[in-house]
């Protein structure tokens, strides 16, 4: 007997009985989860720093602010996204009403991944709430403290009659997986992905995977290399480097490679002062298992700036490999950690070779003050998401769509697309029982009908644009 | 079976020779299919009615006059469609461009079905290669007339490395299922769509599956019977119920089943005449083996109209069924062939509870003289689309996305929606590298001022015209002198 198979039906019976519809509804609990985020900052970012030390900086940003924003958003625009959509119509239903209708999809299943724990479950259920689905949030377990949290205090905010929080491990995850779902969204690596999509297969779920990969990062000859360090080393440091858009490896030349050093020992010194590990402002590893499979790559090119590491803490420095060859461990993987290797190449057709060639990331960056190289590598490549002259920004644009492509994901969301990704957009034609006549003709008999008149459209469309039907 | 790797790889070769990217290419691509559909128009007539037996008028109607309509929208709109989307900025990118790229996907298999073998495949290639794509094109072995004519002309008139077509049947399609490919679109039954999800899921391949179920169709006491059993008729009985979007079942009080059942007899008789075999104008089942399916599921029923059939032919007239169990095995699948099932319901809120039980289906129809009843009925079921007071038109808007829902599909397709679908929509921000003064509210070392200042930059939109831009564009800069100033 399937542990969760209950609890399923009950929130389809909610979503069944009409009980989301409404736009009063919906608001009303996106307004709580608001609350939840502002009465509970001091709880979460507790919970936060426990799991990951997040500096409270980074939490406000990232967790919260970036949370409430999506909540304020979606509050302030829902009535525009729930309206009817009313389309063109061509000449055969004129006098008819034609729109697109936002449905719920039904029972959403939200799989939330370790590294922004509050954020990569909150964001995607502020869009599921907003378009009147029931949702059952799965928070990742790594990251226990604010799983705890969601599990307790979720439910005192909003109405657990259409929104539960389950939390489990691998195998719970799998039992819940076994229900049909009307959605699931997952954030985590490619291989669970995998898995998740084949157990969505057998039930025929739409669903939405928010992946990773290695994100490349291009730096040009021609650049102001100071802010470019500051950049990169805000993007490849800021939560100990586990984000999924953080700039993965840089390529460039060997000239700009002895010319970045510098600055980025600058950007790491201002940042996070003489000794990081002392820095209320970085972070550290998730767990000893991922600090051991991080450590293990900076066997790869020289270590140029920082490799301290202590198990202990799970603390990994801030740190940069130099002329690091793409065989070698750190470029076989995605390095989810504060370690930023440089890989060089001879020009910037190679650095395009270089990254068309491997799987496509979920963001590129390129670096330049000469805006037709910045175009040059967005048009000769693909990505889920492109910056050109920073990193990670492009996160901080609820108006962006977010997400990957190939093994980096499929879907998108953040803002509208969040509530455009839950919603089944249901095509409606709205009919009038008069002027039945027209209808004569495409009703049989044919034969003695309407042939040529039929021809005589298609010649109208030969000349111009107009289309009968 | 080699071959299978060997045309994919070589698509994905043409596509990396960056020729399908330029807007040129595609609507000359697009004007080429145009031609081909114009000048072969009679050969394609002749190979559908071999495979369906049906007549010219019907061939042009069902299927090409679509794709026709179809290659039009997109040469007229594809350019603004294909042109990058700018977005609303926050304070910290106003500066900035921030726009959504619509780009190819890569590769992309189409998979056509046999009912509408023609406009089931050209529909969802005409927007596949208007995004850009290299595109696979399987057309259904079940219709096999139309497969190896597309065989054919397709490549006489399209980029042939581009747009391969590969014809064969269950093996052939299986060992294609096993290359990558960038977004599969698949039409035809559940079970199926399922193993194409299942292969997708190797590569992690985004799919749309347009699949069925039992679209239910609802006639309120409240309605002109007349018109509404006419338009029920001619949707049901086309093609001999071999559409994925044909009203499967009706619900109504029994106070009007026998009205409903007189009125569709009549309108049998006027769209095909006393002897229904001897119509130009009325298809055949595909094949013997849905033949049979059909007969079966007439077993056991009351049959009120037709019920003749003659499987040398293949054919089964256009027949009612009457006082249908719920339970019993014509109500248990989709019919998909010219049997019409009435099942009694009390009244909408029956008829609703109905629907509701049952998989979401592809197409839902309610027939009523009052409004409020039509909506209702919208508001509180699911279905991949609707037509009200009518059958089958919804899918004749191309502004109106067509697709299922839970059982029914996932994903949709048509017009604008066919070039979403094949289209990978890239966000792009690109910033200078100046203003490094503004962007140091998010850097560390952190301080409460610096989160409040990021918090505002970061987060804040702006909506408001272009003076309003202009002037918080310098309150923008004059923030980060001050900054600077304040802070370092």
């Amino acid at each position: 007997m399937n542990p969760y198979t209950g609890r399923v039906s009950c929130l389809r019976a909610s979503w069944l009985s009409g009980k989301t519809r409404t736009k009063e509804y919906r608001v009303s609990q996106l307004e709580a989860l608001g609350r939840f985020l502002d009465e509970k900052k001091n709880v979460i970012l507790d919970a936060l720093a426990a799991d990951l030390h997040k500096p409270a900086f980074e939490a406000e940003l990232s967790e919260i602010a970036l949370c409430s924003n999506e909540v304020n958003y979606a509050i302030n625009n829902l009535y525009g996204w729930m309206k009817d959509e009313y389309v063109d119509k061509n000449l055969a239903t004129q006098l008819d009403s034609a729109f697109i209708r936002k449905d719920p999809f039904g029972v959403v299943l939200i799989i939330g991944p370790w590294n922004y724990p509050l954020h990569l479950v909150l964001v995607p259920m502020v869009g599921a709430i907003a378009a009147g689905n029931c949702v059952i949030v799965k928070p990742s377990e790594i990251s226990s403290c604010t799983e705890k949290l969601l599990a307790e205090l979720l439910p005192t905010y909003l109405d657990q009659d259409c929104y539960a929080v389950v939390t489990g491990g691998p195998q719970e995850t799998s039992q819940l997986l076994e229900n049909k779902f009307d959605y699931i969204f997952f954030t985590g690596s490619p291989g669970v992905g995998k898995i998740i999509m084949e157990a969505a297969a057998k039930h025929v779920t739409p669903l939405t995977l928010e992946l990773g990969g290695k994100n490349p990062c291009y730096v040009d000859n021609s650049c102001d290399l100071q802010n470019v360090a500051n950049r990169l080393v805000w993007g490849r440091c800021f939560n100990a480097g586990q984000t999924c858009t953080a700039p993965d490896y840089v390529l460039c030349t060997i000239e700009t490679q002895e010319k970045l050093i510098p600055p980025l020992r600058q950007a790491i010194m201002e940042f996070y002062g003489p000794k990081p590990k002392e820095s209320p402002d970085f972070g550290r590893i998730i767990n000893d298992k991922h600090f051991k499979r991080i450590r293990a790559l900076l066997d790869s090119g020289r270590i140029a700036l920082g490799g301290q590491t202590d198990e202990c803490e799970c603390y990994i420095a801030p740190t940069v490999l130099a002329d690091v060859k793409p065989c070698e461990p750190v470029m076989q993987e995605e390095i989810f950690g504060p370690i930023l290797p440089i890989v060089t190449i001879a020009n910037v057709e190679e650095a395009i070779n270089f990254i068309n060639s491997r799987e496509r990331p979920l963001a590129l960056y390129a670096f330049s003050c000469n805006c037709k190289v910045v175009n040059q590598v967005l048009d000769s490549t693909s990505s889920g998401g492109f910056v050109g002259n920073d990193t990670m920004m492009q996160m901080t644009l609820i108006t962006l769509p977010f997400g990957g492509i190939g093994y980096s994901g499929l879907g998108k969301y953040h803002g509208k697309f969040s509530f455009d990704t839950f919603s089944h957009h249901r095509a409606c034609l709205l009919r009038s029982m008069g002027l039945e006549k027209l209808n004569y003709l495409r009703y049989p008999p044919y034969a003695h009908r309407s042939l040529g008149l039929l021809l005589s459209s298609l010649d109208i469309k030969r000349k111009g644009t107009c289309t009968l039907l | 079976m080699d071959n299978m790797k060997q045309i994919v790889d070589r698509a994905r070769v043409a596509f990396n020779s960056g020729r399908s990217r330029p807007l040129e290419f595609r609507m000359q691509q697009l004007k080429a299919l145009e031609r081909m559909v114009k000048e072969k128009e009679k050969e394609i007539a002749a190979a559908i009615q071999a495979d369906l037996n049906k007549n010219e008028f019907n061939a042009f109607n069902h299927e090409i006059m679509g794709v026709l309509v179809e290659i039009a929208l997109f040469l007229n709109k594809l350019p603004s469609w294909a042109a990058p989307q700018p977005v609303e900025k926050t304070l910290l990118t106003l500066t900035d461009e921030a726009y959504v790229h619509h780009e190819p996907l890569v590769v992309v298999l189409v998979i056509g079905a046999w009912n509408y073998p023609f406009v089931l495949l050209l529909q969802p290639l005409i927007g596949a290669i208007a995004a850009g794509n290299a595109v696979v094109v399987k057309p259904s072995e079940v219709s096999e007339h139309t497969a190896n004519l597309i065989a054919e002309i397709l490549p006489q008139y399209i980029d042939k490395e581009l747009y391969p077509v590969v014809t064969g049947g269950v093996p052939e399609t299986t060992e294609l299922l096993k290359q990558r490919f960038d977004h599969i679109l698949y039409t035809g039954n559940s079970l199926v769509g399922k193993i194409v999800m299942e292969a997708a899921t190797k590569h992690l391949t985004p799919v749309t599956l347009e699949l069925g179920g039992k679209s239910p169709c609802y006639i309120d006491k409240n309605c002109d019977i007349e018109i509404a059993c006419r338009r029920i008729a001619w949707g049901k009985y086309m093609n001999c119920g071999q559409t994925c979007i044909a009203p499967d079942y009706i619900l109504c009080d029994q106070a009007i089943q026998d009205k409903v059942v007189d009125v569709i007899g009549r309108t049998v008789k006027e769209f095909y005449g006393e002897d229904v075999k001897k119509s130009p104008d009325y298809e055949r089942i595909v094949n013997k083996r849905h033949f049979k399916r059909l007969m079966g599921l007439l077993e056991g029923q009351k049959i009120a109209y037709g019920g003749e059939a003659d499987e040398a032919t293949c054919f089964i007239a256009p027949t009612v069924l009457t006082d249908v169990h719920p339970e019993s095995r014509v109500m248990q699948e989709e019919i998909f062939g010219p049997l019409l099932p009435i099942v009694t319901i009390k009244n909408t809120d029956e008829a609703i509870q109905f629907i509701n039980q049952r998989e979401k289906p592809l197409a839902l129809y309610v027939f009523s003289k009052d409004n409020k009843l039509v909506k209702r009925m919208i508001a509180e079921t699911s279905s991949g689309g609707v037509t009200a007071n009518d059958v089958i038109m919804h899918f004749t808007l191309p502004s109106l996305p067509f697709g299922g829902v839970g059982n029914s599909g996932m994903g949709a397709y048509h017009g604008r929606h066919s070039f979403e679908t094949f289209s990978h929509r890239r966000s792009c921000l690109i910033k200078a590298l100046k203003m490094e003064g503004v962007n140091k509210v998010r850097y560390p070392p952190s301080s409460q001022k610096k989160l409040d200042w990021a918090k505002f930059f970061l987060l804040k939109r702006f909506d408001k015209g272009k003076l309003g831009l202009i002037a918080l564009a310098f309150l923008g800069v004059i923030a980060a002198v001050v900054i600077k100033v304040v802070f370092f």
